[in-house]
């Protein structure tokens, strides 16, 4: 029996097919209930009840809206590209979902163990921006288009500065691979050994380009409702809506996966002693999720000119600096190699 | 059929047909798509080498940066396709004989090689037990590290040069100032009058 699992290919397909299941189920019944959560954040912090009729406390609601989407009808515009309007939802939904195939949440509790997952996941990233491109593009009407291109624009921007502080993270651990970069945060300091001490300042710079990145407010401008109606969306309804939806925010949660693991240690413990386990990922990724809610919350949104300044100008500039930083500090072994956790000969 | 046979002839078909309807696509946005579908199946090409960091760079500079700002610019021209295809038509036997001058290249070239005995066990990865992205770095800002510098300077030269040949200062727009925005206060942004009735100011 064994043997059909680990010789056959039929066996093999069997094996991941259930290993994707496995990740795949969890988190989109996670995702429903993020999104409750997220509304019910930004609900306590304008002190409102939010969403609080279906089911007790409202926990249902994310379904309820599920179902609404799914049984809506599907409005195509009528100078559309037919053929990448339907594409777009659908790469955005599935290029959001495949990223999780190399994040770990556990030792060794990942479908993919390959060398550059960290490259991996940022490529993904590169990619997501098509969806909301392509979508812009074929609803052929003025503000979508004016939502993609503002979009286009901004993730570009900032995926520059999100790749220079990950330069700076594998500086620091000699591996692209999360589970030696885990393991290099792990110490006798507990929380003061993760890289959210070695590298400070590039925590919140991460935190603020992952912002950009998956257009959450106060960078939302391909979306922003006072200007653009609902950006790329506009043109949406009915399921590719709800597949640009949960698309989103996967990328959210996905970004959270990545704060978690490249600065909060992921699955290690804060406290040398307790054990180290999916608990402290599930945690650490809640946590990180509370603050980008409470983002959206509090923050009014940036004017477009400011955010390019502010991607181009200062965090791009900033993160350079500490990739040199970091190098200095990893060759000269500084503090006794706190930048250079890595056993390499030469 | 091997899976490793099964995923080559995929993604290798996947490029050749991404390729040809870069080519034949009457939209120009299309065309863009396609070339992306080529990209990508190239990279799958190289992950079923093993060389999966360069598989992952050409994802992340090709389709992640320059076929974004490929398509922004593509989407944004105004084309008009029935020029567009007289155009086709005057340049035709050109790109015809360049087509066949390439394919003759090539199989003159092919034709000479030669591939010597058990050369399939040797095509693994040359970097014995490092990963594919150490070794390269090794390769890269150790053993070339010159060439690789004077690569990068040039490039650097040629930024520039293209900077300096475009740049003009031009006087007659007004320019954000971030640091005097930041700066304005509402005493000195906003005056209060009490304007009588009937009177105005």
């Amino acid at each position: 029996m064994i043997e059909f699992f680990t010789n056959t290919n039929l066996g093999i397909v069997l094996v991941i097919l259930g290993q994707s299941l496995l990740v795949l189920v969890p988190l989109l019944l996670a995702l429903a209930f993020l999104m409750y959560a997220d509304r019910k954040v930004w609900a306590a912090v304008q002190m409102r009840k939010g969403p609080n009729v279906v089911g007790a406390f409202g926990l249902l609601q994310s379904f309820a809206d599920f179902l609404k989407y799914i049984v809506k009808e599907i409005v195509v515009p009528a100078g559309a590209d037919k053929f990448v309007f339907f594409l777009a939802p659908m790469i955005a939904f599935v290029l959001a979902v495949i990223a999780w195939a190399v994040i770990p949440f556990n030792d060794g509790w990942v479908l993919a163990d390959i060398n550059v997952a960290i490259l991996y996941i940022f490529a993904i990233s590169s990619l997501e921006v098509y969806g909301v491109i392509m979508g812009g593009w074929a609803s052929n009407s003025k503000y979508p288009f004016l939502g993609s291109l503002r979009s286009a624009a901004q993730m570009i921007s900032y995926e520059v500065s999100i790749g220079l502080i990950i330069v700076g993270v594998i500086i620091s651990t000699g591996s692209l691979n999360f589970g030696d970069i885990v393991a290099a945060q792990d110490g006798a300091g507990g929380i003061f050994s993760w890289y959210w001490v070695a590298h400070f300042p590039m925590l919140f710079l991460f935190f603020i380009s992952a912002l950009a990145e998956t257009n959450r407010p106060p960078f939302d401008l391909p979306e922003a409702e006072s200007e653009l109606v609902a950006g790329y969306q506009v043109e949406y309804s009915s399921t590719p809506f709800l597949l640009f939806m949960i698309g989103e925010l996967m990328a959210v949660v996905l970004m959270c996966a990545l704060v978690s693991l490249l600065f909060l240690g992921g699955w290690l413990s804060p406290i040398p002693g307790l054990p180290d386990g999916i608990l402290w990922m599930v945690l650490k990724m809640g946590f990180c999720f509370f603050i980008f809610a409470m983002v959206k919350a509090i923050t009014p949104r940036y004017r477009y000119d400011q955010l390019m300044r502010i991607g181009w100008k200062v965090f791009l500039p900033m993160s350079l600096a500490w990739v040199v930083i970091v190098s200095f500090l990893a060759k000269y072994e500084v503090l006794g190699g706190f930048w250079a956790r890595w056993t390499m000969g030469g | 059929m091997t899976v490793f046979a099964f995923t080559f002839y995929l993604f290798a078909i996947t490029t050749v047909i991404g390729g040809l309807f870069t080519v034949v696509s009457r939209n120009p946005v299309h065309s863009v798509l396609w070339l992306i579908l080529a990209f990508l199946s190239s990279a799958g090409l190289f992950v079923t080498l093993g060389a999966e960091f360069v598989a992952m760079l050409l994802i992340i500079v090709y389709v992640g940066a320059v076929a974004v700002l490929f398509l922004f610019v593509v989407m944004m021209l105004d084309v008009d396709f029935a020029e567009l295809k007289a155009e086709m038509a005057k340049y035709m036997p050109l790109a015809l004989l360049i087509g066949v001058v390439i394919i003759m290249q090539l199989a003159i070239a092919l034709g000479a090689w030669e591939f010597s005995d058990g050369f399939e066990t040797r095509v693994a990865s040359p970097a014995g037990d490092m990963t594919n992205t150490a070794a390269l770095g090794m390769l890269i800002y150790d053993k070339y590290i010159m060439l690789f510098q004077l690569a990068g300077l040039i490039l650097l030269v040629a930024m520039i040069g293209a900077i300096v040949l475009t740049l003009r200062h031009r006087v007659d727009i007004k320019r954000q100032n971030v640091l005097e925005q930041m700066y304005r206060d509402p005493a000195k942004a906003m005056e209060l009058r009490d304007v009588k009735p009937g009177q105005g100011l």
